[in-house]
């Protein structure tokens, strides 16, 4: 096998190819289903086109081919195969619900099959708050499919029109006689039905609803609290699997040049491989594969870009290109005539690292040709795609298999290590466990770009926004344009928050937990409040002033009412801050507390109130959960996250200069969800953490008057905006 | 090499291994005990921790050779055949994890808590949990699931 000239960097910019580029083997499939009822169903092309304009050049929305299938068994068992993962959002159970819910059975008797490339068909990732928004209503309509073709056969086989009929957990009985019944999986014995989806059986109407919308146990939870769960690098193939530790380079850029491993080659059991740029040792136990690398001696020439993490601002300037327009309305000059001061602001973010506690993980086994790599991804279908390209591999001889994902964020989209376990399993012709150090793990994360924003904007005589000129370096476009009732308005963007195109960053940048949207709202939330203090109106009521979407109104008000507001102007010394997001079709307003200790800068986060419409609430603990996710782990991008870096050198090596939320951070987190049972269910995912900046940055400054204008607001920078 | 004896989740155990070896690497590779989770490999996370002798460690920074004649607990030797033990039943009760990564580490890292603090307040909990990360934010929910699990056990952590 050769190398060639295979460009890790450039694979972790999401390539995906569309269903079309190979056929989902089917064979264990078909045995898994030969009996019973099958409906094939896809994704509302409507839905997907809406998707696309948010994805990144390149990047295809979903198929409008089969991409998951229902299959209900002569057992009574319904089974979903969806090439979904769980990466602890808690699909694994909310898909289930859904399915229940209209298909009439017991949610017990639902299994889910998710993240197999064998089993599942084609699935573009889980990302995007996507799983419930777009996967959930066609997975409502094939369960609604199923039922009535066993209504259809039910009427046949009981002798009574289908109008007569009703379903309890799975029975269909006839309503003129009770004693007629017959269940699903007696309707489907010794046949083989198969079904596409047609759509015309009617949805269930909301409020008959009696699995959606209740806080159903999540089926994770026995294996995750007994070690039982697996993950990628948990997965023992028969025989077991060596562990490969790889030669990494110094900085991003760096090219090899002369390569000792004689010193590591000496250790007892450790094998060394060597395939172009590929050098790994590999030894049954992880850390004599550790020490066994530590032995090799390389020689690397550096080719660094001339910037680091105190320029880089001024290279994404020079560098960024020409902008897009994404949202313009009016003027802008006439915008400056009617404006009582135009108020300039520029907003920096940092680069952040998605950091989840499982580091990159997977093992790889060949047998009889055929490659299986268990790996923890977002993106099965596009790791069995590029494992197809670097081992020159047909479809039918490439499995990817999901088991449980130690959390994502986005920086589980890129998948390398499967590529090089892939590799040197095929090397070596013995399974391999690639299972990256915490090192590794910042090296080569896709962070979330660091990025700035500038902004110009002003009021008229009566306190109403009247300019609103937005461009945004880095972030992308994603919760760049406001929702303000704004008359003259542009919002312009260059630089995406995914890739790495020319020379903007010295290593890949990828989707992180709601791409760009924090950055975005940190700029845009930030400067309604210094427009807003300059007016000297109290900031919710200098934003109810400039609303008009009652959507976002309402979240607002519910909001207020949680915290118990008081309208005063900025800054009052209270410490309370307020700032609002859309994002991924759910509005979110959080209200925040914070104390400043004014002489160490530390900034502690006392009370958070996040107010939510999000559509249909399929499982409400779950929602909760997701709330206090997005707060807690918000507040690391918020106050001390950032990674540092010289050239294409990334300094963060571990936890120890890289420093997550802990349990001593924590504020008081209260959650109002929004009743808008009339809008399907929205994302839940990620919304809440895209605020929390910026209503953290409004409460410094209502607490000691000082305007934090760049994330994290660490100690150094609290005391630095205090002297300004 | 030498032979290295201990209890692991109350079995003899007897090994012939370099003693220097990291215990998490031995549990995982050698023993098959995938339940104790690689993080950091710094002792800075968490994830990997286990109970030797009622103390909370890290086992990625514990070589195995210190683990001689001590009684060494893992994840997967907490349950009593199929019955939870109560700071496992809470974090099922209370959803207190997202991705479960984590949640070994926490529960054991919780456990050795309560056996030296059968009372613990809010406030000792987050002391002595601080040094265990969690990324998905399930913290809210920890903290609840281990006051729980206290109140359950009412000062029998065993």
């Amino acid at each position: 096998m050769k190398t060639e000239d295979h460009d890790f960097d450039r694979d972790q910019e999401l390539v995906v190819d569309g269903p079309t580029s190979f056929p989902v083997d089917r064979r264990d499939f078909v045995k898994l289903t030969a009996t019973g009822l099958l409906v094939l169903f896809a994704i509302d092309p409507a839905g997907a086109s809406q998707e696309t304009a948010r994805l990144p050049a390149g990047r295809q929305g979903y198929p409008t081919d089969v991409n998951a299938y229902l299959h209900v068994g002569t057992d009574g068992r319904v089974t979903c195969f969806v090439g979904k993962i769980e990466q602890g959002q808690g699909t694994m159970t909310s898909l289930p619900q859904l399915l229940a819910e209209d298909l009439d059975v017991p949610l017990a008797s639902v299994d889910i099959v998710m993240g197999d490339t064998d089993l599942c068909p084609w699935d573009m990732g889980t990302f995007g708050s996507l799983s419930m928004r777009q996967f959930g209503p066609v997975l409502r309509q094939a369960a609604a499919d199923a039922r009535a073709t066993l209504l259809q056969l039910a009427a046949e086989r009981l002798q009574a029109p289908v109008e007569r009929l009703t379903v309890k957990a799975g029975v269909v009985s006839d309503t003129a006689d009770p004693k007629k019944t017959v269940t699903y999986g007696q309707l489907t014995e010794g046949k083989r039905i198969e079904r596409k989806l047609e759509g015309k059986a009617p949805l269930k109407p909301v409020k008959a609803f009696t699995v959606v919308g209740t806080s159903a146990r999540r089926r994770d939870g026995g294996d995750k609290v007994t070690g039982k769960a697996k993950y990628a690098g948990d997965i023992v193939p028969p025989g077991g699997a060596l562990h490969a530790r790889i030669l990494r380079p110094p900085a991003h850029g760096a090219t090899l040049g002369q390569v000792d491993t004689s010193a590591a080659e000496k250790v007892p059991g450790v094998k060394v491989v060597r395939d172009g740029d590929l050098i790994a040792v590999l030894h049954e136990h992880r850390d004599e594969a550790d020490k066994a690398l530590a032995l090799v001696k390389a020689d690397w020439t550096r080719h660094d870009p001339p910037f680091d993490d105190h320029t880089m601002f001024d290279h994404f300037l020079k560098t960024a290109g020409p902008a897009t327009t994404a949202a313009e309305g009016g003027s802008l000059v006439e915008g400056e005539k009617i404006v009582t001061e135009v108020v300039e602001g520029t907003y920096y973010d940092s680069y952040v690292a998605h950091a989840p506690i499982e580091p990159h993980s997977a093992v790889a086994a060949v047998e009889n040709g055929k490659v299986t790599v268990w790996v923890g991804t977002q993106t099965p279908f596009s790791v069995k795609n590029q494992l197809m390209q670097a081992l020159r591999l047909p479809a039918e001889k490439v499995r990817v298999i999901t088991p449980y994902v130690g959390g994502g964020f986005g920086g589980k989209s890129a998948s390398r290590q499967a590529i090089e376990a892939a590799r040197l399993a095929v090397l070596t012709g013995k399974p391999v466990r690639v299972i990256f150090s915490r090192e590794e793990e910042f090296f080569y994360d896709t962070f979330r770009p660091a990025s700035l924003i500038r902004i110009r904007a002003g009021v008229n005589a009566s306190k109403a926004i009247a300019l609103w000129d937005y461009k945004v370096y880095c972030a992308g476009e994603r919760g760049a344009a406001h929702f303000y009732n704004i008359p003259n308005h542009r919002t312009a963007w260059t630089g995406g928050w995914s890739g790495n195109s020319g020379s903007l960053h010295p290593f890949a940048v990828g989707p992180w937990r709601a791409p760009g949207a924090s950055s975005n709202a940190f700029g845009r939330e930030s400067h309604i409040d210094v427009l807003a203090a300059k007016a000297g109106v109290d900031p919710v009521e200098f934003r109810l002033k400039n609303l008009t979407d009652p959507r976002m109104i309402r979240v607002v008000n519910a909001a207020v009412k949680k915290f118990g507001w008081t309208p005063k102007p900025a800054p009052s010394g209270r410490g309370v801050g307020v700032a609002l997001g859309i994002d991924a079709g759910t509005y979110v307003a959080l209200i925040v507390q914070v104390a400043v200790d004014k002489g160490t800068g530390k900034v502690q986060v006392k009370r958070v109130v996040c107010a939510q419409e999000m559509g249909v609430v399929v499982n409400p603990e779950g929602v909760l959960q997701q709330i206090e996710g997005c707060i807690t782990m918000g507040l690391g991008y918020t106050l001390s996250e950032e990674v540092h870096f010289k050239g294409g050198e990334v300094l963060e090596r571990n936890f120890g200069t890289y420093e997550l939320p802990r349990f001593s951070w924590l504020p008081t987190i209260e959650a109002v969800v929004v009743d808008a049972p009339e809008i399907p269910a929205q994302g839940g995912g990620e919304p809440p953490i895209v605020p929390l900046g910026a209503a953290v940055a409004n409460a410094i400054f209502d607490a000691v008057g000082a305007r934090l204008d760049r994330m994290p607001m660490t100690p150094e920078r609290v005391k630095a905006a205090l002297k300004r | 090499m030498r032979a290295v004896s201990f209890t692991l989740n109350g079995k003899p155990t007897r090994l012939t291994v370099d003693e220097t070896r990291p215990l998490l690497w031995v549990l995982r590779d050698d023993l098959g005990l995938t339940g104790t989770k690689f993080g950091c490999g710094e002792a800075v996370c968490g994830a990997c921790t286990v109970i030797v002798n009622n103390e909370a460690v890290r086992s990625c920074a514990t070589r195995i050779g210190d683990v001689e004649g001590k009684q060494v607990l893992t994840i997967e030797g907490l349950a009593k055949g199929d019955r939870l033990h109560p700071i496992q039943e809470a974090f099922v009760e209370h959803l207190a994890y997202q991705c479960g990564y984590c949640t070994p580490g926490m529960i054991m890292g919780a456990y050795a808590m309560l056996l030296k603090h059968p009372k613990a307040t809010r406030a000792d909990i987050v002391k002595e949990l601080d040094s265990h990360l969690c990324r998905c934010g399930a913290h809210v929910r920890i903290l609840e699931a281990v006051e729980t699990a206290a109140t359950a056990m009412k000062g029998s952590v065993r």
